[in-house]
């Protein structure tokens, strides 16, 4: 056998293999040197670079304005994260975001902390209304429901767990337990139904289902027949059945629309936020602007929201 | 000479480095939570109260029993599935099977480890919810059963690698020996490969575990999410895990949510620990016996 210039190396499989030789190595650098050189270019020269987290019921709307921004201005770019209000208001407070999206109001002590940590109070925009909606499977017979009833089922101190103390039963459910479907903690959604149905001072009772987004509580709705969840009016598909509200005993039962939630008739109705620590310049000011312009409240009617004006 | 010296300070080097490094994690995450922890932090509450409610905003109560319960019972059962499952197939790649046979099942045991954990809980979400609630009419599908399923196929993986290793490590001699006193295939693997392999086996079996406690994403998308003690393995729970990751976002840098929260991943490490600790206890001590 003729030595060769290659060591040849054998494992305890018996393979073999060849140790590298100088111009693998060469041909290794050249790529990866190209990758490195073809990552660090850039297509355009100076872009302003918006950023745009929070809620999840924003999200989706956040979402669309950004894509139609950049049609409106294509040297701004806008980058959307969900994550809960909760979250984008921490990083309000961070630092780290322009603009923080959020479906309830700010906290006395969020104020505070925005205001020692970056120097300028909080601005806030009201962008668009939304309505929290009841949401249940479709083959639950049941017609309406009262706040009363939904602290009952979802609060601390609420004795409701079976759907036969609400009269209904419903096909499919085994034992007639209702299974609550709610937020996790960072949802704007989750504090606005706790201060609005439960009551600030009050906390939901432990062991609902908590979902991450507003989509996921109508997709988990859907599947199970015992449960009863809450999202925003935009998130409404054919799978499930909304559930018209009343107040309490003497009000009417109100059906969740665009119209009722617009008059404030529906029980469950809110502002949307977008806030920024100081009043918004330059870009982030045109943005917002465009955001409050028909243009943008179309987007938010076409996405299931009702416009702010 | 002096080649071999400078060697052996660099690997020694390295070896403690895993040891360094293990405690700077350990200490960090101390630290971030050590001003809730040692003014604020009521033990008693904090390791056995089932009450985790800290957005409340009259009665903040950080109670993590319900969250430990739901990582134990949900890592206990991938376990009960991950271990004959990985350790059989261990010992069927390892001792029955040869040549093609052998590499290829290796390899397709390693492609369901390459399975990123978002996909596992997309599958639970989507394809085992609906399934549950249909074939054991349970109420809801996202609870200890579908999170224990998919930690158990997501553990099996680590298992049959390291399993396969350990029965690989065992020398020849011993199977010809045990063969040559008549011993038939499978009873050479229980008395004689078995307690041969006996730690590497364990090793296996920890690391398995080790994924299953660590596990975020698939947990907290297919356990349903919910605070309480789980009556039957229908029954959804939340994890440690999955608290962390769905809160640490949500909150202010240094506040007492914060801390909580890393107070909860000295929890987790305290837990592993104890886990890895005991374990290795009963090895040793079941190697003393002999």
């Amino acid at each position: 056998m003729t030595a060769t210039t290659q060591a040849v190396a054998l494992d305890s499989d018996g393979a073999a293999r060849r140790t590298a030789k100088r111009s693998d190595i060469a041909a290794a650098l050249a790529c990866t040197l190209l990758a490195l050189i073809a990552g660090c270019s850039r297509s355009e020269s100076s872009r302003t670079l918006i950023q745009n987290k929070g809620s999840d019921t924003l999200v989706n709307v956040a979402q669309a304005w950004a894509e139609n921004y950049r049609r409106v201005k294509p040297t701004v770019a806008i980058a959307v994260s969900g994550g809960g209000s909760g979250t984008g208001i921490a990083a309000l407070i961070n630092g780290t975001v322009d603009i923080a999206n959020s479906s309830r109001d700010i906290h006395a002590d969020e104020r505070e902390k925005i205001q020692s940590q970056t120097g300028k109070a909080v601005v806030e925009h009201k962008v668009a209304r939304d309505a929290i909606v009841v949401y249940v499977h479709k083959d639950n017979p049941i017609t309406q429901i009262k706040v009363s009833d939904l602290a009952c089922v979802y609060g601390e101190k609420g004795t409701c767990d079976s759907w036969s103390s609400l009269n209904v039963q419903v096909p499919g459910c085994a034992d007639q337990k209702i299974i609550r479907i709610s937020r996790q903690s960072n949802s704007g959604t989750y504090e606005y139904f706790r201060e609005a149905v439960l009551g600030k001072e009050s906390d939901f009772k432990l062991g609902s289902r908590d979902m991450q987004g507003s989509k996921d509580v109508v997709d988990l709705v859907s599947k199970t027949p015992c449960a009863i969840g809450y999202s925003g009016i935009g998130y409404a598909t054919h799978e499930v059945k909304t559930v018209c509200l009343s107040k309490d005993d003497a009000a009417p039962c109100v059906i969740p629309t665009i119209d009722s939630a617009k008059s404030g008739e529906y029980p469950l109705s809110r502002w949307l936020y977008m806030f920024t620590a100081g009043d918004a310049q330059g870009e982030v000011k045109a943005y917002l602007d465009w955001i409050l312009s028909a243009e943008g409240q179309k987007i938010v009617a076409d996405s299931g929201f009702i416009p702010s004006s | 000479m002096a080649v071999e010296r400078a060697l052996e300070i660099v690997v020694r080097i390295c070896g403690y480095s895993a040891t360094f490094f293990v405690f700077s994690i350990f200490l960090f995450v101390l630290l971030s939570g050590s001003d809730f922890i040692v003014n604020r932090l009521n033990p008693g509450e904090f390791l056995l109260s089932t009450e985790w409610v800290p957005t409340s905003v009259t009665n903040k109560r950080y109670g993590t029993l319900a969250l430990t319960i739901g990582t134990l019972s949900v890592t206990s059962l991938a376990m009960l599935i991950a271990v004959p499952f990985g350790l059989g197939a261990a010992v069927f790649v390892s001792e029955f099977t040869a040549g093609r046979t052998k590499e290829l099942l290796k390899v397709v045991i390693e492609l369901l480890a390459a399975i990123p954990s978002v996909v596992w809980g997309f599958i639970g979400l989507v394809i085992m919810n609906p399934l549950i609630i249909e074939w054991l009419g349970a109420p809801i599908g996202l609870n200890v059963l579908n999170g224990g399923v998919l930690l158990g196929l997501m553990s099996v993986p680590i298992i049959v690698s390291i399993g396969e290793d350990a029965l690989k490590a065992v020398p020849d001699s011993y199977r010809e020996a045990s063969l040559a006193m008549g011993a038939t295939r499978w009873q050479t693997v229980v008395h004689v490969l078995f307690p041969a392999a006996r730690s590497g086996l364990l090793a296996a079996v920890l690391l398995g575990v080790g994924r299953a406690i660590g596990e975020t994403i698939a947990v907290l998308m297919a356990t349903g999410h919910s605070v309480q003690i789980p009556h039957s393995v229908l029954d959804s729970v939340r994890t440690l895990t999955a608290t962390i990751a769905s809160e640490l976002g949500e909150t202010a840098r240094g506040s007492d949510h914060y801390q909580a929260l890393f107070a909860i991943g000295v929890l987790l490490f305290t837990l592993t620990f104890v886990v890895n600790l005991s374990a290795d206890l009963i090895v040793r001590g079941a190697r003393g016996q002999r």
